[in-house]
């Protein structure tokens, strides 16, 4: 397993000061079978190119930070390995569906905005002081929202989400897996007030329900199902809501 | 240039940096805090954290023993007053993320669990599966969101602290995707950057665990203190160094050698035991179980595997497939996933590799360090509770608790204290970003960053490793400050503007090369064996024993410009338990029991 083959890179490459378009360059990086993607990305940086740029940070699927699309599809390039390609020629781009800064870096501000917009925090049921201690959780309760903590924001469900790609307005799988994992929260009080932005123009109704978000999700969150039942959710207060001034999503 | 001002600047956004946000945000809304990092700040490696963070939660517990095992643990070298202070504030922290959302695992009754850990003699480290550090962080950054006073700037690299009038005034930051620089002013300026780690070869860490902090505050005359205990974690993925948590062991995993013997039971750390056993065998503190590996290893009893090298086996596989899903869903997906390993099945092939910098910013208990306004929390400082060797679960606990309290502090101080002077910061900021950028446009250079970076990697590991001798940590003293003369003439590759990481790495590497030589420097000066600082010379090999008539000191490394730093020896802290013996298992549990005896 150590002897050392050469592997051909093609890397999607862009520098805004002076590229017109984005362009490929190949790269022929010797590895060895334990090696990932990412460290061939690392080969061509340390030894060709020092200009070569991408986000990378734990190397163990965690961080989120590694994310590129790999023959065209959405992975974490930390935990995809050269092997699995060689002989062949591998391609590396940016994600797609997001604008590119620079090779393989994406601007994630439209992100981080949508994150930032689902209130992703405990507004609690009913508030406690820390003297008395935690809340209690049975089982079925944290089993009702544990999965969807698991989003490691990767984006690659935006990237394989075809209609983010039609619609960058829209709030997407993994924020909405996001605002599902608060819901789901038996601490948490504010279902309702997240309902709004679950059925704005923004919200579910985009989904065509493809279902690519969750084949590519590395964390299994299942971002989908999260969607999907907020579809229903939100077709259910839209009724509730001629039946009661109040309206229905609890 | 970009000028932005705050009361309370924070460089740093990983757990420490986001709880003292926090903290300040709730102290007063009305003061603008800046939280500054290099990355998002759910990508700081707080997230690749695993096993858990201690605090009491059993009746059966005590401060006391938390207090006992974390000093004893550090080999006496702690602050003890900032130890009690810790002890008593983790439970409630703990509590706090609890209420925060932390997915903490439960008791089938709905109560937060706790799990053992090495060298903890009662369980009592809180974990959310073996993904700990991610859901603090998550649940940090997220709470965060909720407070509009905090500032964030995403993606910002820090390169200098501004200093006037005797105390720190702010900072001066690129921004990543622009190149263009910020002055960002600050009556307080709190430090929460991370270890430093990565000046290591082999190491569990990310690549962002570069020492940025300490090497600001170093070049501002504040002390680095402990830098020599370096902490190898005794279960590591061989090469890349990735972690397999300490809580395999707590939840009964073994190491076991070539003839499948569980070997620590040889280290003072038995007899052996079926079932996890507190301070018992694979539940020794780290240090020992590190330097056990070494011992293997000189006796021929590790496992030479063809490309991994040398190795011992962490064997999980009484445990079951359905118990390690529960309880070690991610250590099962790496091994998977990196290895080709499944856990129930087969055995991991595992040695140390650097974890954690248990020195770092000397700060006081409040956690300020000794220029003015600047404080420093989290693994980039060294507040004391750590002393020579960490306990594991101890430093998620402590980036909550101390966290809280340098928000608490700055945000006062940044109330009793005036604006300063924006005109002449300015200069200042501007004559720092003529600096960082000759570093990008000089012309000439030869030598390649990541060359001196790998160089520097090796020669730590060759000369500052588990154990030490004169000889090689003279020899990476040497090697570093080549390195030091050999950095001035760099050439970078990328010289534009856009997301220049050549750049960046560049100057990330120029603070590393500080801190490895406060680490070899402060190494060679400790003629004494304490924690995870292990030598094998001296006259008649005095070395390889505890001097606590010379060496029950702190060190600390001053900065020296243009040269090596100079390192003095400073006091330690001792409230109610004096320096024994340091025992585990059995001896250890006799010890306790002769020390409960003399105290009736």
């Amino acid at each position: 397993m150590s002897e050392q083959k050469i592997i051909e890179i093609e890397v999607l490459r862009y520098k805004p000061e002076s590229d017109e378009a984005p362009h490929s360059e190949v790269y022929k990086v010797p590895f060895t079978d334990d090696m990932s993607v990412l460290q061939g990305a690392q080969y061509i940086k340390d030894n060709f190119d020092g200009s070569l740029t991408f986000r990378w940070s734990c190397r163990m699927a965690i961080c989120g930070s590694c994310g590129m699309m790999i023959n065209g599809i959405p992975k974490l390039s930390c935990e995809t390995f050269l092997r699995d390609y060689y002989p062949n020629r591998i391609s590396i781009e940016a994600l797609a569906h997001f604008p590119i800064e620079k090779d393989l870096v994406v601007d994630l501000s439209g992100f981080i905005e949508k994150l930032e917009s689902i209130q992703p925090y405990i507004i609690p049921k009913e508030p406690r002081t820390i003297e008395q201690g935690e809340y209690i959780q049975s089982p079925e309760e944290f089993n009702r929202y544990i999965q969807f903590t698991s989003c490691i924001n990767c984006t690659l469900c935006y990237a394989a989400c075809p209609q983010f790609g039609l619609n960058p307005d829209f709030i997407g799988p993994g924020a909405m897996a996001l605002l599902h994992r608060y819901n789901m929260d038996s601490r948490d009080g504010a279902a309702e007030q997240r309902m709004e932005l679950v059925a704005s123009e923004e919200g579910v109704y985009n989904c065509s329900a493809v279902g690519y978000c969750s084949e590519v999700c590395p964390k299994h969150v299942d971002p989908a199902s999260a969607v999907n039942i907020n579809k229903a959710n939100a077709a259910k207060d839209y009724f509730l809501r001629f039946l009661s001034p109040k309206g229905g999503s609890k | 240039m970009e000028i932005f001002k705050a009361d309370v600047v924070i460089v740093g956004g990983g757990g420490a940096g986001l709880r003292a946000a926090i903290a300040v945000a709730e102290s007063d809304p009305k003061l603008k805090i800046a939280l500054v990092s290099k990355v998002y700040p759910m990508r700081s490696h707080t997230v690749a954290a695993e096993g858990g963070a201690a605090g009491v939660k059993k009746p059966t517990d005590s401060l006391d023993y938390h207090f006992h095992d974390t000093v004893g643990g550090g080999d006496w070298l702690c602050e003890q007053d900032v130890v009690e202070y810790f002890v008593k504030q983790a439970p409630v922290e703990l509590t706090q993320l609890e209420h925060w959302g932390c997915p903490w695992s439960r008791t089938e009754d709905g109560h937060v669990n706790v799990r053992a850990f090495g060298g903890m003699k009662i369980e009592r480290t809180w974990f959310a599966a073996d993904k700990s550090g991610f859901h603090i962080l998550h649940t940090l950054f997220q709470t965060s969101i909720k407070y509009p006073s905090i500032k964030r700037f995403d993606e910002y690299f820090c390169v200098d602290l501004l200093e006037e009038d005797g105390r720190v005034q702010g900072v001066v930051a690129i921004e990543m995707g622009t190149g263009k620089f910020t002055m960002i002013e600050g009556k307080s300026v709190i430090i929460a950057t991370g270890g430093a780690g990565r000046v290591f070869r082999e190491s569990t860490l990310g690549g962002i665990v570069t020492g940025d902090g300490m090497a600001l505050a170093f070049r501002h005359g504040v002390a680095l203190r402990d830098m020599e205990f370096v902490q190898y974690h005794p279960t590591c993925m061989p090469i890349t160094g990735l972690l397999f948590t300490e809580a395999c062991r707590g939840e009964g995993g073994y190491l076991v050698n070539k003839d499948g013997y569980r070997y620590l039971q040889d280290y003072g750390l038995g007899p052996l035991q079926d079932k996890p056993k507190n301070k018992y065998m694979e539940l020794g503190p780290r240090d020992r179980l590190s330097q056990a590996f070494w011992y293997e290893k000189q006796k021929g009893r590790t496992i030479e595997h063809p490309v991994l090298g040398s190795v011992v086996h962490l064997d999980l596989r009484h445990l079951g497939e359905a118990y390690l899903r529960e309880r070690l869903p991610l250590i099962y997906e790496m091994a998977e996933t990196f290895m080709g390993i499944d856990p129930a099945k087969d055995m991991i092939p595992v040695r140390a590799g650097v974890h954690y910098t248990m020195g770092g910013i000397k700060v006081d208990g409040k956690c300020a360090a000794s220029l003015p306004g600047l404080y420093a929390i989290g693994e980039c400082s060294s507040v004391g509770i750590h002393g020579a060797n960490r306990l594991g679960s101890n430093s998620l606990t402590e980036i909550v608790v101390f966290g809280k309290l340098a928000g608490d502090e700055a945000a006062k101080h940044a109330k009793s204290v005036a604006p300063g002077n924006s005109a002449s910061l300015l200069k200042q900021a501007q004559a720092i970003e003529e600096r960082i950028m000759a570093l990008k446009t000089k012309t000439g250079g030869t030598e390649r960053i990541s060359v001196i970076r790998k160089e520097m990697a090796q020669s730590m590991e060759d000369g500052c490793g588990i154990f030490r001798t004169e000889s090689t940590m003279q020899a990476t003293c040497d090697k570093l400050a080549e390195l030091r003369e050999r950095f001035k003439n760099i050439n970078l590759d990328d010289k534009s503007s856009v997301w220049n990481t050549d750049w960046l790495m560049a100057v990330e590497l120029d603070y590393q090369l500080d801190v490895a030589q406060t680490m070899a420097h402060s190494a060679i000066n400790r003629r004494e064996s304490r924690g995870a600082h292990q030598r094998l010379d001296g006259p008649n090999e005095a070395y390889k024993q505890r001097d606590d008539v010379n060496f029950l000191k702190h060190s600390e490394a001053y900065y020296v410009p243009g040269g090596a730093p100079r390192i003095a020896l400073g006091d330690v802290k001792i409230t109610k338990s004096q320096p024994e013996v340091r025992a585990y298992g059995a001896a250890g549990e006799k010890a306790d029991a002769e020390r409960k005896a003399s105290h009736v």
